[in-house]
């Protein structure tokens, strides 16, 4: 694996974003009008319903965001890479580009959550901490199943449904998590126990998509 | 004859469970009297649910491995019986449940809501909608050999994903369920000594029938595929 076309993959990534803005303000739009319904079903949630709301907002944002990372390659262009890159150096690339978006998605619907419906928390930089640790999580998960759904039929709702299972348990510990920053009180050490607990799991999505990705790459 | 013994071996365990598992004596406690004797059934299921798919996880490395598409159905037959397993497996819990946990005072739907935040449960739910995606998945590629490599991919993923949850989730909620930590009636000091000489033989007995199963159903799936290619 070089690392250098690790970057040149990813810089391919971004420049394509760049350029065709339509897919980026998409997801951008998507949150923010997701929101918007949220504001006006409700006004300014109690805290547990906020953290619910976030999470599960994320949830689907990251769906949203990711899903395309594999859907825009063409066959014709895969084959391409194929011949250039190994799947390691392109699934690493994929890695690096989602999180960089989910955690630029992140940050945007942290902002708009505090813009229409209030801030509950106790210690906000605490939470957006929390919440790009959980946007790592997605991000990692997400990525290897899209590249799971992309070699299948209706790919964005396979993608829902492939993930919730898997997620569940990440989104578990996240949501218990973020209750630091509504100022619960954990039992010593617990909340640092979560935050390895979070840590190794993606370690081990990750080291699960260098292992099994290889086989989705060649066709 | 020499090769069918298991299948001897697991009609006569279940005979076995079933007959001890009516008559023979269990302790007596409070809350679950008589229907303490669904632990014969109720936990073999998730017994045999899980040495299933984890076969079926097995084939699915080895197909990866070898590419060889007879693995690719071992792992499918596998994974199929396994969630009749699971499904059989939230029957007798359900049947269970509603004896002792369900408030009587309401009617049974009633209780489900708080019944189903139950650790046990969502760890189990987990487990069933993994394999459900799996079969949709199969589904939607018709290619087959793409088919059969997504799937396994997919297969082990999801599996090494479950196996920490199932240890986690059950430590972040508060739970009902017997067995708080670990994995409940594997502690020799869970279960009295008269139930284990029922249970240990119905764990082995329902395995062994739920691999049966899955043979049938792979040779029928081998023989229908020879049929098609070679029509």
């Amino acid at each position: 694996m070089r690392p250098k076309s690790v970057i040149s993959l990813f810089r391919k990534d971004l420049l394509l974003e760049m350029r065709q803005q339509y897919a980026l303000y998409g997801v951008m739009l998507y949150v923010l009008s997701t929101v918007f319904v949220l504001y006006l079903t409700m006004d300014q949630p109690v805290a547990e319903t906020w953290n619910a709301l976030f999470w599960v907002m994320q949830l689907f944002v990251c769906i949203n965001a990711v899903a395309k990372s594999f859907l825009q390659e063409s066959r014709g262009r895969m084959l391409y890479f194929y011949t250039i890159a190994s799947p390691s150096e392109f699934v690493i690339a994929k890695v690096l580009y989602n999180l960089l978006l989910m955690a630029g998605m992140n940050g945007l619907t942290l902002l708009l959550f505090v813009a229409f419906m209030g801030n509950p928390t106790d210690s906000g930089w605490l939470f957006a901490g929390i919440s790009f640790l959980g946007a790592l999580g997605l991000s990692l998960i997400f990525t290897m199943l899209a590249a799971i759904a992309s070699k299948a039929m209706q790919q964005a709702s396979l993608m829902a449904i492939l993930g919730f299972p898997v997620i569940m348990p990440q989104l578990l510990l996240l949501m218990r998590l973020s209750k630091l920053a509504f100022s619960e009180t954990f039992t010593a050490g617990a909340d640092v126990g979560i935050v390895w607990l979070l840590l190794a799991l993606d370690a081990s999505v990750l080291l699960l998509t260098l292992i099994l990705f290889p086989f989705l790459w060649k066709d | 004859m020499r090769k069918s013994w298991w299948k001897l071996l697991s009609v006569v365990l279940l005979a076995y469970a079933v007959i001890g598992g009516f008559l023979l004596p269990v302790p007596k406690i409070p809350q679950l009297q008589e229907t303490i004797r669904n632990l014969y059934y109720h936990v073999c299921m998730w017994f045999a649910m899980m040495i299933l798919f984890t076969t079926s996880v097995v084939y699915s490395i080895k197909y990866l491995r070898t590419l060889n598409a007879e693995y690719d159905i071992r792992a499918k037959e596998f994974a199929a019986v396994g969630l009749v397993m699971g499904l059989l497996g939230y029957a007798t819990g359900a049947i269970w449940a509603a004896y002792t946990w369900a408030d009587p005072n309401n009617p049974a739907y009633a209780s489900f809501g708080s019944i189903a935040r139950e650790p046990k449960l969502i760890g189990a739910a987990m487990a069933i909608l993994v394999y459900f995606a799996y079969f949709i998945l199969r589904d939607s590629v018709t290619d087959m050999d793409k088919r059969a490599r997504v799937s396994a991919v997919y297969n082990i993923f999801a599996y090494a994903m479950l196996f920490p949850s199932i240890w986690i989730v059950p430590r972040l909620l508060p739970s009902l369920h017997p067995g708080q930590e670990g994995n409940p009636a594997l502690n020799f000091n869970d279960i009295d000594a008269r139930m284990r000489m029922v249970f240990y033989p119905a764990v082995i007995g329902w395995t062994l029938l739920g691999v049966w199963i899955a043979t049938l159903r792979i040779r029928l799936h081998i023989l229908s595929e020879k049929k098609w290619s070679n029509a």
